[in-house]
């Protein structure tokens, strides 16, 4: 892989992602050995800034990066010299005078780390950045579907739920369709982006040369779709995402319960998807709002395996970017 | 060791054309022969199959493994384990080169504890390939051996490592190379010298075994 960051999905090829899905393949093999630790990354330096709180995605960050030999440095915003008012590009080249090799953010405003990752020559990884993108969540995602269902073209994969605020929602767009799925959102019409689904063929269109699947498929790459029974009817993947309790006091939906009532994940509604579909979500859950219990934990979840695959996946990622980076004069 | 460069290919004359003659060394009967005789050793010096695990290194170590298995069970009736390692990630120039070599699968089927660990290459040359599977393999716990077995050691070793069973020894210079073509892996069972001059520069860079 010849980049630098990782900042969306929104420019990687379909080979791209194919190969940091076979290298992720490799890491969790290391996952299951007994000392879980291989030498790739020795010597390097890799800090994790969040900005935001966050409990999975930071530490899976931080045990990929351990698992790899690297030295991980963490900070959060309340303790650093963010409290004294530092900028955020100041903070980045602090950490790079530092010596950090590699720079992992998560920051609530969308885009803030592709203004670190131009003021840097070490590698950024957008660990999540306000709306707008959560790429290893979204290759996670890819690596967990590909993992259980062997390929991911063709396969129909519904993202319910509140899908206008949705970094998580957004890769997971970019990454299956370009893997040759067709996606389809569902939710409240308050809390889907208007337009989304011209927005994502134009992109699909512009990335078209580099041979994804979803160039060819583009038409009906995603689509959106307001009935829920309707939106899982042949579904292989079923994904919720988080509702966030404050969007109701926006406007955006009435009440947690009537939300509930149309886009829970229930049992009666997996049933209408495809015989063995499987249940996916990001994380942290609320439970009996978007997805039911029985359903998070039944025999179809593979909600645990997204984690655990996350830190596969980030491995993955470290071990290619630290090789790319040695030739960012080419 | 050749297998883990990204291309995987044999790199067989027919790629390049600087080839200036091929000489055969191992011909499909004298692979055959020397395996069953390095089946044969593994057996005498570790008295008998109850103890040895068989690995395999990428790319063409791994139907080595898989053909002196078949060679033991043969002999003696025994499954010995054959596991498959894929040394990338214990590579000594990780970094030095542009991209990040490929992975590829490991698979260690048993435990390795006071087992006989018996690594299986094609080829031999600068030990750098079997330095990083010795630290791979210590990561699955404490064998009470490891052993090196390999069809071709063509010298050249730039680390103190030696073969405990080998098919042929063949002095080179370093700007030859050896092919190890496999039916598994290139649909024919041959080893060839192949020399090349323009390899010299390459062979230094990459500190890879050819």
């Amino acid at each position: 892989m010849r980049r630098k960051d990782v900042l969306d999905l929104d420019d990687f090829s379909a080979e791209e992602l194919t190969e940091v899905l076979d290298s992720a393949v490799s890491m969790k093999e290391v996952l299951a050995r007994p000392i879980k630790r291989v030498p790739p990354l020795r010597g390097k330096t890799i800090v994790n800034c969040f900005y935001e709180a966050s409990t999975r995605t930071r530490v899976s960050f931080e045990l990929a990066a351990k698992n790899l030999s690297a030295d991980v440095v963490n900070i959060t915003a309340s303790g650093s010299s963010v409290e004294k008012g530092e900028t955020l590009v100041d903070t980045a080249r602090t950490l790079q005078a530092l010596g950090a090799d590699m720079v992992i953010i998560r920051h609530p405003h969308s885009g803030a780390p592709y203004l670190v990752a131009r003021e840097l020559d070490a590698c950024v990884i957008n660990a999540g950045d306000g709306w707008h993108a959560h790429p290893t969540q979204g290759l996670l995602d890819l690596f967990t579907v590909r993992e259980k269902l062997g390929s991911l073209d063709g396969k129909k994969i519904v993202i319910v739920g509140d899908v206008l605020h949705s970094r998580v929602a957004r890769s997971d767009i970019w990454g299956f369709t370009t893997l040759g799925a067709q996606v389809v959102l569902c939710g409240p019409p308050t809390l889907m982006p208007p337009g989304i689904e011209t927005a994502i063929a134009e992109g699909l269109r512009r990335k078209g040369g580099n041979g994804g699947n979803g160039a060819t498929k583009e038409h009906a790459a995603v689509r959106v779709q307001y009935d829920l029974d309707k939106a899982v009817e042949d579904a292989d993947v079923v994904m919720a995402l988080r509702i966030q309790k404050e969007r109701q006091d926006a406007g955006l939906f009435p009440s947690l319960r009537e939300y509930s009532r149309l886009y829970c994940l229930t049992r009666a509604r997996i049933a209408r998807a495809k015989f063995g579909a499987l249940v996916m979500h990001p994380g942290p859950m609320n439970e009996g709002i978007e997805i039911a219990p029985d359903v998070a934990y039944g025999v179809q979840s593979v909600i645990e395996e997204q984690v655990t695959n996350g830190v596969a996946v980030r491995m993955a990622l470290m071990y290619l970017l630290a090789g790319g980076r040695s030739d960012l004069a080419v | 060791m050749a297998t883990t460069l990204p291309s995987g290919s044999s790199q067989g004359p027919s790629e390049g054309s600087a080839a200036v003659a091929d000489t055969p060394i191992l011909d499909a009967e004298g692979i055959r022969r020397a395996l069953t005789r390095i089946a044969h050793e593994i057996l005498e010096r570790n008295q008998g199959p109850e103890k040895v695990i068989l690995v395999g290194l990428r790319r063409r170590g791994v139907p080595l493994a898989g053909r002196l298995a078949a060679l033991i069970q043969q002999f003696e009736g025994v499954d010995v384990p054959v596991g498959q390692l894929d040394i990338t990630m214990y590579r000594d120039d990780l970094g030095l080169r542009g991209t990040q070599p490929e992975m590829h699968p490991t698979s260690m089927p048993h435990d390795v504890t006071e087992r006989s660990v018996v690594l299986v290459d094609d080829v031999l040359y600068t030990g750098r390939t079997i330095r990083a599977a010795l630290d791979a393999v210590l990561d699955y716990g404490r064998p009470r051996q490891i052993q090196l077995a390999v069809l071709v050691d063509r010298g050249h070793r730039e680390l103190p490592i030696r073969p405990d069973y080998i098919g042929k020894n063949v002095p080179t210079a370093r700007h030859e190379e050896i092919a190890v073509r496999l039916e598994e892996t290139d649909g024919r069972d041959e080893v060839v010298l192949v020399r090349r001059e323009e390899r010299i520069e390459q062979d230094g860079r990459e500190g890879d075994e050819r």
